[in-house]
């Protein structure tokens, strides 16, 4: 295997995101951007075949320039390259324009075996830009990754669907998205961090990945967010008084007067 | 960049800091700073700004497409091993409402190896007329040739509105048909809508790990797509449903379609029902306390017909696995009841349950968040609660 290439995204630690009781919106100073925890998943895979295999693994990652901290602690975590699609024009893109984008600077890499990305980002939820950079890169696609196995040229693979999984086998070049279950993340080591303080990231502008203006940024995205709202508070539910014994006396009754067991 | 602060106008008050819904925004100098990446250009702050201090361009459209000739609601019927899903009943249903809405037709899309014999069902929910793409290679889902199939089928309908389950079938499916249709799709949505007068298809769905909720358009381009969370909708049978016509696709299938093969698939024998389709889920937290008490959650979710989930700090302290866990990082889920045992309720796990239907809370700590969102709550030690639960559940 030559190059496997990985798709990350930096994304606010939802984790440490909170609601403002009064004014029922986040509150997000202080909140630390991290690197899409699925994709860290999908770096470590990368890293494990590339030990197997000695293929290069170029970490991607499109966004403001300030996602250079994630690209290098990928580098820390053992990437080779790090590439950081950044521009402008870029800004206001739904899936479509940013699976665009992105397939774009991967064919400026080219050259590629494999593709690796998380199976979703933890701030949008879509699942869609992987699929969607498969189909511009016109090569099959496997979503929801939870095993992979690599032997004679040939990709096996597990699929977690609702009842189980599939096993599936394909020749590459393929884009997969996998799960946290793939894998156990590593840490950097010291001697990472040193080395990926220096290092070089190359940066793609919309001219040097070609990009039809008319497919980047909002002008390429179809979809428009027309109202944000917080959802409305549900009703204080009833607290249940009495001990043990009483409560749940008094919540079975309740369930099954309303037949819901 | 199409929006900018005009700093003469800006009078520092935040309110736009407060009504960005990316947190794009902040403040320098009692000046509002936009980040240009982080903004989704989605006009919230230019709402919000009482002094008109910000301005946004009207998005320009390169070319556009001939969306005239698009009309109708088209429903993928999802399918597997033959059978006709849960969630193809439920969207079948959802888009009836919205074709009476639009005064337009209702169509329902089949693949699959075998799945003609299925079109009477679709009738049964509300379709006008059954699409079907049967070829013996499809008896198990790919993407490649399933993406032809919808891709060819709405070149040849011309649906204005397509719906598909958030399944992994569906999302999976979704994502690559709407790139190859050049089309928006919005992914995993809880509510949609129609604005008749603009004739525009409203698409909502949970944003930030269901902090915010979303409204999407797609104006520009047909079909307008979504993928929308299974256990939502309800499913309603028609009454009087008249058998319409079903018609056999001809679909033009490359070898490439066929490069990723599926070997085996594996039918996980779980000793529970599967999260996403189960009714009642009981689901430990922290106060669970160890791998030991989680028998108690495994007893009550046996003894209720339902499933076993957990929250993160559960799974990281390896009292369960990965597979069980709800939440942001885990699974989302849609239960009738949810019972949430020593879950304090964090965010990321509220935003994988809290649209349940019900949700009953056990918790020592009165003011644990879980309780705001709870419809019953028990202050107490679940250790004591949950015995008392199973052997009253019993007796009654």
């Amino acid at each position: 295997m030559k190059n496997i290439i990985v798709c990350i995204k930096q994304v606010p630690d939802t984790e440490k995101v909170s609601i403002n009781k009064e004014t029922n919106t986040l509150i997000r100073e202080g909140v630390p951007s991290i690197i899409n925890p699925f994709d860290e998943n999908a770096l470590e895979a990368a890293l494990q075949l590339k030990e197997k295999t000695g293929a290069r693994v170029i970490v991607v990652s499109m966004g403001p320039p300030q996602v250079e901290e994630a690209l290098r602690q990928a580098l820390a975590m053992g990437a080779d390259e790090a590439v950081l699609i950044s521009d402008r024009v870029f800004a206001g893109a739904d899936t479509l324009a940013t699976s665009y984008t992105i397939s774009q600077a991967i064919t400026q890499i080219g050259n590629f075996d494999l593709i690796i990305c998380g199976k979703q980002a933890i701030d949008g939820d879509t699942a869609q830009v992987g699929p969607g950079i498969a189909e511009y890169l016109d090569i099959p696609q496997i979503t929801f990754v939870e095993e992979v196995e690599y032997v004679d040229n040939k990709f096996k693979v597990k699929r977690v669907v609702e009842d189980g999984l599939e096993v599936l086998s394909t020749e590459l070049p393929v884009l997969i998205s996998v799960t946290k279950d793939i894998n156990e993340i590593r840490y950097p080591s010291l001697k990472g961090k040193m080395k990926a303080k220096s290092a070089k990231i190359e940066v793609f502008n919309a001219e040097y990945i070609k990009a039809d203006e008319t497919k980047i940024g909002l002008n390429g995205s179809p979809t428009k967010v027309t109202k944000i709202f917080t959802p409305t508070a549900k009703d204080s539910g009833e607290i249940l008084c009495g001990d043990a014994k009483e409560c749940a006396e008094k919540l079975v009754k309740k369930l099954k007067q309303e037949k819901l067991i | 960049m199409g929006i900018r602060i005009i700093a003469g106008k800006c009078v520092g008050c935040k309110q736009c800091v407060n009504a960005c819904p990316f947190g794009a925004i902040s403040m320098v100098e009692k000046l509002a700073v936009i980040d240009e990446f982080t903004c989704k250009l989605c006009g919230a702050c230019v709402e919000a700004c009482k002094v008109n201090a910000i301005e946004m361009d009207v998005k320009k459209v390169a070319e556009k497409q001939d969306i005239t000739q698009y009309q109708g609601v088209a429903v993928y019927a999802e399918t597997r091993n033959n059978e006709l899903q849960e969630v193809a009943k439920e969207l079948l249903s959802e888009g009836k409402k919205i074709a009476d809405q639009l005064k337009i037709s209702l169509v329902a899309l089949l693949i699959g190896e075998d799945v003609k014999y299925l079109s009477e069902e679709c009738f049964k929910y509300g379709a006008d007329k059954v699409y079907v793409a049967q070829d013996k290679r499809l008896k198990n889902y790919t993407t490649s040739p399933y993406t032809r199939a919808v891709v060819d089928f709405v070149k040849e309908v011309k649906p204005e509105i397509l719906l598909l389950g958030a399944t992994t079938m569906g999302r999976d499916l979704a994502a690559r048909a709407a790139v190859r249709l050049q089309t928006g799709l919005t992914a995993d949505c809880t509510e949609l809508g129609v604005d008749v007068a603009a004739r525009a298809f409203l698409q909502t769905r949970p944003a930030f790990g269901g902090n915010i909720m979303a409204t999407i358009v797609c104006p520009d381009h047909r079909p307008q797509m979504a993928t929308v969370r299974p256990h939502v909708m309800k499913k309603v049978e028609v009454a009087d449903f008249k058998k319409g016509p079903v018609i056999d696709l001809k679909i033009n299938y490359e070898p490439k379609d066929f490069k990723v093969q599926v070997v085996e698939i594996i039918k996980e024998v779980k000793e529970q029902l599967n999260l996403a389709e189960a009714d009642i889920i009981v689901a430990g937290g922290r106060g669970v306390q160890s791998a030991d008490n989680f028998k108690l959650i495994k007893e009550l979710a046996h003894l209720l017909g339902g499933a076993v989930g957990a929250s993160r700090a559960a799974v990281d302290a390896d009292w369960i696995p990965h597979f069980h866990q709800v939440g942001q990082t885990g699974k989302t889920v849609q239960s009738k009841i949810y019972i949430a045992c020593g879950i304090s309720g964090a965010i990321q796990h509220l935003a994988g349950m809290q649209s349940s239907d019900i949700i009953i809370a056990i918790n020592k700590d009165a003011d644990a968040p879980i309780f705001k969102v709870a419809d019953y709550g028990i202050v107490g030690d679940l250790l004591e609660v949950l015995p008392a639960l199973i052997s009253e559940y019993k007796v009654q």
